[in-house]
């Protein structure tokens, strides 16, 4: 590439192999005035080595620099790939701040009513398909239980039992110093009932069947199988979340049961062994300080997460938007909004009923 | 001629901002087939889904059976639901259930039939379009001309009165769209369905249209018989029939 009498020559290829290393040269003749481009002796042009031709032009555009003696092969190359024809597309006018403010809010309120209207749905229909079971599909609550509850029986019931174990442990070398052992069977069965079981449960739920509810959905969703439904006159909620709604009610309890017994025993097994207790004792010392109100209300609030679970994976599962990387998208906030209101409503209730 | 089965008058439809359909005013005749043509993004699958209420139209009217269907309550419409079959355009089959469940869901919901029967209803229709031997395949195990036809006879096995298509031979070799142009005819002659048809094949058309609407960039260009539209001096329309393109 040289200069001369305001032409500037190129020879050999333009390709996208030495494109950058001429836009480096050209740096030198930037203040020049150049007013052709002479391609005489280039032999290989590539969409690369248009795009160049391009830049050129834009480049040196107070001088309107003319292109000279292109092959017939290269002319027609540059005509194909040139972008200099191609008008612009004019972006969409950002919203300003107070808009954006504003938009953001009307759609807040928006989410809101959608999600009491998917609430409400789900348990009209589920109270429906109670009593008649058309508009499901058949077995579809006995698959769901299978795949809510006893495929998650196993890691419930492991972690559950660590739990206990280390919940036990941790407090027994404090009460030990007091000669406060029997004790600890009171505070094993207390958190667990109340507290750690059905929020060990609610989490793991949330994992491992909101997230795959929300998927569930929203993968339907995104391949029209949603729509599909809807046009054999079905309801999709009725088709598809009622099953998992109605399983997850059934479920949720039954685990949370399995979970705390389970942790209990881990407690109890501590208590054998490190602080010297006898089982009878231990089980004894733990019915006695559990009243009727802590396993009811550990149940009730069991069944409550549930149905936050279901509701949330659901309406995040609705909302998806795109394609495939739309279904994680949903997948992962689903995921983490039932696990924040699990445990905000666990709040909400400790205070409720122990404050 | 007869009274139109779909009334669409003034539809449009948008997508949040953009408006993708502009007052869109079709009529459907029954025992017809109905050609929807147009390039690709010019919002034929948006029209079909927002003439079936898929998605609520932003405004207008449409009719169907001669009953109005945009303010109609659930149940009601369900039951206008039940008379339609629709194949979309990607077959939307389920995919947790064989080929088997996908096509028996309309028969196990809205009827009463028993097993025997619905079993031999399904392998009916499953031959019909050639995949008799599929009734144990996933959807995932089937290529996606195979998810069309499966999609295609779960479209037809309540036998509906009217039948929508979203491009029902794109990526089928020639001899399978041949031939699903055939059972397409059959239907409309044996059964007297009404049938709605997303199209761009040229061959596939001049074999089965009886209307043309002719769509571009979200309006309607052209609605008419195919003998008119094969006349018409519309720019677009003459074009595609002479080359089979659009511009
Ligand atoms: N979910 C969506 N959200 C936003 N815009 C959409 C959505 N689906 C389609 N569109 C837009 O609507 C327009 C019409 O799309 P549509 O799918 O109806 O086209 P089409 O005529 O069916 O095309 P094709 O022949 O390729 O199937 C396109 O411009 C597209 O960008
Ligand atoms: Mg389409």
């Amino acid at each position: 590439m040289y200069l001369e009498n305001k032409t500037l020559f190129f020879d050999g290829n333009l390709t996208r192999f030495n494109v950058s290393e001429l836009l480096h040269k050209i740096e030198e003749f930037k203040d020049k005035e150049i007013k052709f481009l002479d391609l005489t002796k280039v032999s290989n042009i590539d969409s690369a080595g248009v795009a160049f031709l391009d830049e050129l032009m834009i480049l040196f555009r107070e001088h309107t620099p003319h292109l000279l003696n292109a092959s017939e092969s290269v002319d027609t190359t540059i005509k194909m790939f040139s972008s200099m024809n191609i008008t612009p597309v004019v972006p969409k006018e950002g919203l300003n701040f107070f808009t954006r403010i504003g938009d953001s809010l009307f759609r807040w309120r928006e989410s809101i009513i959608r999600g009491f209207y998917l609430t409400a749905d789900i348990f009209f229909w589920s109270f429906v398909c109670i009593f008649k079971k058309k508009g499901m599909r058949k077995g579809s609550v006995i698959n769901q239980s299978i795949l809510i509850g006893v495929d998650a029986l196993w890691i419930i019931g492991l972690l559950s039992f660590i739990l206990g174990l280390i919940l036990a442990l941790q407090s027994a070398a404090q009460l030990r110093q007091f000669g406060a052992n029997i004790f600890v069977a009171d505070l094993i069965a207390i958190s667990m009932v109340r507290e750690m079981g059905p929020m060990m449960t609610a989490i793991i739920v949330a994992g491992r069947s909101g997230s795959a509810i929300a998927s569930e959905i929203a993968t339907m969703k995104v391949t029209e199988e949603i729509d599909a439904i809807r046009m054999m006159a079905l309801d999709p909620i009725r088709y598809i979340v009622v099953p998992k709604f109605l399983a997850i009610t059934i479920c949720m309890p039954l685990l949370v049961t399995m979970s705390t017994l389970i942790g209990i025993a881990g407690g109890l097994i501590i208590g054998i062994t490190y602080l010297d207790l006898s089982a009878i004792s231990f089980i004894n010392e733990a019915i006695n300080i559990l009243t009727f109100k802590d396993v009811i209300v550990g149940l009730l609030k069991s069944v409550f997460f549930a149905w936050v679970i279901v509701i949330i994976g659901c309406y995040y599962g609705f909302s998806v938007k795109g394609g495939a990387e739309g279904v994680g998208k949903v997948t992962t906030m689903s995921v983490v909004a039932s696990i924040f209101w699990v445990i905000v409503l666990d709040a909400i209730n400790s205070i409720i009923f122990y404050f | 001629m007869k009274k139109p089965i779909v009334e669409v008058k003034d539809l449009v439809a948008k997508y949040g901002e953009d408006t993708i359909l502009e007052d869109i005013s079709i009529d459907i005749y029954p025992e017809q087939v109905t050609v929807i043509v147009g390039g690709s993004g010019c919002g034929k699958t948006t029209l079909i889904k927002n003439i079936f209420k898929l998605y609520q139209p932003y405004s207008g009217s449409v009719r169907i059976f001669g009953e109005e269907i945009t303010d109609m309550d659930e149940v009601e419409y369900e039951q206008v639901l039940k008379r339609i079959g629709m194949l979309f355009q990607n077959g939307a089959l389920i995919n947790s259930m064989n080929l088997f469940d996908n096509i028996s869901i309309p028969l196990e919901q809205h009827t009463n039939l028993p097993l025997s029967i619905i079993d031999k209803i399904i392998k009916v229709k499953l031959n019909l379009v050639n995949l008799g031997d599929a009734l144990e395949l996933n959807p995932s195990e089937l290529s996606g001309g195979m998810k069309k036809r499966a999609a295609l006879a779960r479209a037809i096995v309540l036998d509906p009165e009217i039948l929508v298509c979203d491009e029902p031979s794109a990526g089928l070799d020639p001899l399978t769209s041949a031939s699903l142009d055939e059972l397409i005819l059959k239907l409309k002659s044996l059964f007297k369905m009404t049938i709605i048809i997303v199209s761009h094949e040229l061959a596939s058309i001049h074999r089965i249209a009886d209307r043309l609407i002719f769509m571009d960039n979200g309006r309607v260009l052209f609605t008419g018989s195919l003998e008119e539209a094969k006349r018409s001096k519309i720019p677009e329309v003459e074009t595609f029939f002479r080359v089979g393109k659009f511009d």
